[in-house]
């Protein structure tokens, strides 16, 4: 009965990082000046710059006939690649997939809608880049245009369609696959709750009722409690766990919540002395508690800890506010703001930060230690982030996202009426 | 259905490839169904627009080097052979244009859904070609005017569109996977193609090149697919050797192409 559909074993996949360009893509120009100049210079271009980067490491787990199983983890833990590998738009490295009978990828709604054309032209043409043949799509195509509720319009272009409509038509197409196994990234994340409901019932008689295998990548833990009864949960392209849902979805929580107090290896780290560098952060709130969500003008602790005492006495520490976008936007330091020094055997720093006044978004700090005369013994870049996670400072029942406003002041309006 | 197990492994997925291809047999059509009816929605001239490029661009050769430059036309009405040469000739720059710039211009589906790549730079080509067929009207028009019987040898005419597919094929595919990598070789193609047009002969015959310089001038794929089409519409003699030399090139062109695009294939969605 219970047919093991996919299969995928010690699974791998490796990227090259160039360090000294952002674009993956470059120019000819470029790769032409490069090579010229490394001719008098060869040993500063070189492959010294190319770095691999394991976006999946060792990846295992099963999915059986009519499963649907969630796929989630933090922005960056693999999970896409994994999507990409499985739908085959990238080779893996390492490691090896068996999969039994046809995989529609669904990384995106609306892949290959063309505005130009009309709906039923879209259908058609969407179809078959899904992996669908003419036959199958005619076929399916009354049932598509009911689920997507777009008979009047369906030979008017997409362009003029509404975006509610577009997203269900785009989603309807790909829900009717006639394939055995599904490969989902994230499409409910678009759309109203009214579409987001329909198509998660949608999702549920797939597996359920049509016994296919749904593969499901969501940040949405509803939609994952929901969907999926096996969850595999990825962090930094290693398997963490895998198992029922309920079991992975808990951990993972606890994890999101701890996460940030685990010893995070620094990105970067700027050499200053090499026996003394701040080596774990903490973020708590009053409570005294790790955490890393704090709401609109809620107070935060912050924890540093020195591997060694440092060599010499007094010195300071300072703390970057960058926000999501990498802007500096906030400093701040032991002294010269409060005029406090750290002493030669002080290895535990605490910094009582706030009220908060920021919007509703995701915040890093980079820490520094001076000693006195501004020498730089230790930078710690993007040592620990935070987020916060409410933002209603007036109590208004409105949330204010970085979108609106960076930070929030107080203020008291009236009228004053001559 | 369920017995069919597919193995994906580190290059392993070779085996698949010609498999995969004759099972996207159908995404092919479409990609070129949907490229012409864009193409014909979008423009206000449509059809006529794929007329109007190379009867204007015809006129103004056989001015320049027909009443100008007094050419030889071998007893040919002049606008006749520049037409007969201009099909081909727009053919290959247009399918090589729309097939170079084929992957970037439709990244969102790289990276999104797995086919066979060759799909999409060789559907762009069959566009190309509807064009021809329309403007290829146009030749009989000219013909019925100027009264010009074409020779039986218009039966072989199918070969040599062949050829020009295949040479525009070649040169697509390379460059469209060379533009995955290298975003400036888009300016090359107009550039080649521009002076591809005075480099091929279009505005003349071939044999106004001088005997000597024949076989060098043969090393440019598209003489020999023009010498054809002048071959089969108005039978004019063949220079056996150069156009050996030519067709032999053309399917140089497309092996090379396919042999790179196939080898770079598999990083374009990592790369784009």
């Amino acid at each position: 009965m219970s047919e093991t559909m996919i299969k995928v074993e010690n699974l791998g996949k490796c990227y090259q990082i160039r360090h000294e360009g952002r674009e993956k893509y470059k120019t000819i120009r470029e790769t032409l000046a490069r090579k010229i100049s490394s001719l008098w210079s060869p040993s500063q271009e070189g492959k010294a710059s190319i770095e691999d980067f394991w976006a999946l490491k060792d990846i295992s787990f099963e999915a059986k006939k009519g499963q649907c199983v969630g796929i989630i983890g933090r922005n960056g833990a693999g999970k896409s690649t994994l999507l990409k590998v499985l739908s085959r738009i990238t080779e893996p490295t390492k490691g090896r997939i068996e999969l039994r009978g046809r995989v529609a990828s669904l990384l995106e709604v609306g892949t290959g809608f063309h505005q130009e054309l009309t709906g039923r032209e879209n259908i058609f043409l969407n179809g078959v880049i899904l992996g669908m043949t003419r036959n199958e799509v005619a076929r399916k195509f009354d049932e598509i245009v009911a689920f997507a509720e777009v008979e009047k319009f369906i030979d008017t272009p997409v362009k003029r369609y509404s975006t509610g409509m577009y997203m269900r038509l785009a989603f309807a197409v790909a829900a009717h696959l006639d394939v055995e196994i599904m490969v989902v990234d994230e499409v409910l994340a678009v759309g109203d709750s009214n579409f987001k409901a329909k198509c998660l019932g949608k999702m549920k008689d797939i597996g359920n009722n049509e016994g296919r295998t749904v593969l499901f990548v969501s940040h949405d833990m509803g939609s994952i409690r929901q969907l999926c009864r096996q969850v595999v949960l990825l962090s930094k392209g290693e398997l963490i766990k895998v198992g029922e849902m309920q079991e992975v979805t808990s951990y993972y929580e606890a994890m999101s919540t701890h996460e940030n107090n685990e010893n995070v290896p620094t990105k970067i780290r700027k050499p200053g002395n090499p026996n003394y560098h701040l080596n774990k952060v903490e973020l708590r709130n009053t409570q005294g508690l790790p955490c890393s969500k704090f709401a609109v003008n809620e107070i935060m602790e912050i924890h540093l800890w020195s591997n060694t005492q440092a060599p010499v006495g007094r010195y300071t520490i300072e703390f970057v506010l960058y926000n999501s976008k990498g802007y500096r936007i906030s400093w701040g330091a032991a002294n010269p703001i409060q005029n406090t020094y750290f002493d030669k055997e002080d290895t535990h720093y605490v910094c009582k930060l706030g009220p908060l006044p920021l919007t509703t978004g995701i915040y890093s700090f980079t820490f520094v230690v001076r000693i006195w005369g501004m020498e730089r013994w230790d930078m710690w870049e993007d040592a620990i982030s935070f987020e916060i996670n409410q933002c209603d400072m007036f109590k208004t029942g409105f949330e204010i996202t970085s979108g609106e406003a960076e930070f929030m002041i107080n203020q008291q309006w009236e009228a004053r009426n001559v | 259905m369920n017995d069919k197990v597919l193995v994906i492994e580190a290059g392993k997925t070779e085996q698949q490839y010609f498999r995969d291809l004759w099972r996207y047999r159908e995404l092919f059509w479409f990609l070129a169904w949907r490229d012409i009816l864009v193409r014909y929605k979008q423009t206000v001239f449509g059809v006529l627009w794929a007329v109007l490029r190379p009867f204007l661009t015809m006129v103004v050769f056989t001015v320049v080097f027909g009443k100008i430059a007094k050419l030889p036309s071998q007893g040919v009405p002049y606008p006749i052979l520049v037409f007969t040469a201009m099909l081909p000739w727009q053919f290959f720059s247009n399918a090589f244009s729309e097939a170079s710039n084929s992957l970037i211009g439709n990244a969102n589906l790289l990276t999104k859904v797995y086919f066979p790549r060759i799909i999409m730079p060789t559907s762009t080509i069959i566009v190309s070609l509807v064009d021809f067929f329309i403007s290829f009207a146009i030749l009989i028009v000219l013909m019925v005017f100027y009264k010009y019987a074409p020779s039986w040898n218009i039966l072989t005419l199918p070969i040599f569109i062949l050829l020009a597919f295949l040479t525009a094929m070649g040169a697509g595919l390379y460059v469209a996977a060379l533009n995955v990598k290298y975003r400036d070789f888009r300016y090359i193609v107009p550039f080649v193609v521009q002076f591809g047009l005075y480099l091929s002969p279009v505005g003349f015959s071939s044999n106004v090149v001088p005997e000597q310089w024949r076989l060098l001038y043969s090393f440019n794929p598209m003489v020999g697919v023009i010498d054809g089409f002048r071959w089969a519409v108005l039978g004019q003699s063949l220079n056996g050797t150069s156009f050996l030399l030519s067709i032999g090139m053309s399917i140089a062109f497309f092996m090379f192409g396919l042999w790179y695009f196939r080898k770079t294939e598999k990083t374009f969605a990592d790369l784009i």
